[in-house]
């Protein structure tokens, strides 16, 4: 009898959990629609300013730009960019993996990288192991404006302006759709796919002002900027999408498992009652 | 009367996309005015009001941190913040000024804040100029 109640409890309590679980999967899918949307009305900014960049350098041989220039590497800057909170499968763990396998790969001291980091999971972590951080921002809301991530992504394209480090790498959770993520360790800086890239159809020759040079000047790190905002949004949309599935299976492996209970719990019942006619039969044979 | 397609886009998304007939600016090297088939041009933007003609009447649109381009019959305007004079908060904005206003008061800050602050003071000034011009 007492295994009866037991497994009784046993099902309430995982009831419960896929209660909890499946409205988590429901909340994240809400939010990872928002967040692709987000990052789809975000395209046309990080386009344009492509676009004018592009035409620009392209209209202007020969200039020098820092941002456009890869010097030799003495230290490198990582932007990480994680969740603040867990429940979304390997999202935050799959993405730090490979953030440390690239600096044991490339770095033989901590002095020759920094790391700004964006999001509590990965910012513990990070301090944890006592990694150098120079920067970082935690609870970003589940649809991050420009302005909140606008600090540490100026104070990223400065120190690299500054020759603090002399590349910037992005790494994050590459959307693929939502089942998919892929952590990815991108090069931010020096932007070296701008000027590559080949120019499509007219090509407009623009007047500059105050010059070529200026405006260049002042677009690089706005434009560098945005890519850090993009990301940050494509991060968002990944978290919700990991999210989605880790809760999605932890719900099927819940109800699989009540299923598994419920089928214990009804045979310990059966068995209680095969025993109490038996004893009941017993009780009357020995009577008579 | 010929027209151009003018586009504010912000980061966050794209807060007018219309046919106007004119543009007025302020550019790196001061005032600009934009015409149809004006030739291609390309300039950062200060805090200012940009003022747009469309249907013979003008209205604002608050810019901040942006920049001006110009090709064929496009003008686009990319800026790190952009409000219609119906989406800014008239008290928000008098808060910030006032705050920005009892900073750049304060001289003995470091000169970053004071920078700072200017720049707070001038976005809402800004603010309050384009909310009053509904």
């Amino acid at each position: 009898m007492q295994n009866m109640r037991d497994i009784k409890r046993r099902i309430s309590s995982f009831q419960n959990t896929k209660q909890i679980t499946k409205a988590m999967e429901m909340v994240a899918a809400a939010n990872l629609r928002k967040a692709q949307q987000k990052a789809e009305s975000a395209r046309p900014y990080a386009d344009k300013m492509r676009e004018v960049i592009a035409s620009v350098a392209a209209g202007t041989q020969g200039i020098q730009n820092p941002m456009l220039v890869s010097r030799p590497v003495k230290k490198t800057g990582y932007l990480v960019i994680t969740s603040d909170r867990g429940l979304a499968g390997g999202f935050n763990a799959n993405l730090l993996r490979s953030l440390i396998k690239t600096i044991r790969e490339k770095h033989n001291s901590s002095d020759d990288y920094a790391i700004f980091v964006i999001g509590r999971k990965g910012r513990d972590f990070l301090k944890r192991r006592g990694y150098p951080i120079i920067g970082e921002v935690t609870g970003l809301s589940d649809s991050p404006e420009f302005a909140d991530i606008k600090t540490i992504a100026k104070q990223a394209v400065e120190q690299y302006a500054k020759e603090y480090y002399d590349e910037l790498y992005l790494v994050f959770n590459e959307f693929i759709n939502p089942v998919t993520q892929r952590p990815v360790v991108k090069q931010l800086l020096p932007l070296s796919d701008v000027t590559e890239q080949k120019e499509t159809g007219t090509q407009a020759l623009y007047e500059f002002e105050p010059s070529a040079e200026e405006v260049l000047e002042a677009l690089l790190p706005q434009y560098a900027e945005t890519l850090i905002y993009s990301a940050v949004l494509e991060s968002k949309a990944s978290e919700f999408g990991a999210r989605m599935s880790a809760m999605g299976s932890a719900t099927d492996n819940a109800t699989e498992m009540i299923a598994n209970l419920r089928l214990q719990y009804n045979r310990a019942r059966q068995a209680a009652i095969t025993q109490e006619i038996a004893e009941i039969v017993g009780g009357a044979n020995a009577l008579s | 009367m010929s027209t151009m397609q003018l586009d504010i886009v912000t980061p966050e998304r794209t807060v007018y996309s219309e046919q106007v007939e004119m543009v007025i600016a302020r550019a790196a090297e001061g005032d600009i005015g934009i015409l149809p088939h004006h030739s291609p041009f390309v300039s950062p933007l200060k805090i200012t009001a940009v003022r747009v003609k469309k249907d013979g009447k003008e209205f604002l649109v608050a810019i901040s941190g942006g920049f001006i381009e110009v090709r064929g019959d496009k003008v686009t305007i990319l800026a790190e913040t952009a409000e219609l004079p119906q989406d800014i908060d008239v008290e928000r904005a008098e808060a910030a000024k006032e705050r920005a206003e009892k900073r750049l008061a304060d001289k003995k800050k470091e000169d970053i804040d004071f920078k700072r602050a200017q720049l707070a003071l001038d976005k809402a000034i800004n603010r309050i100029k384009v909310a009053r011009s509904r």
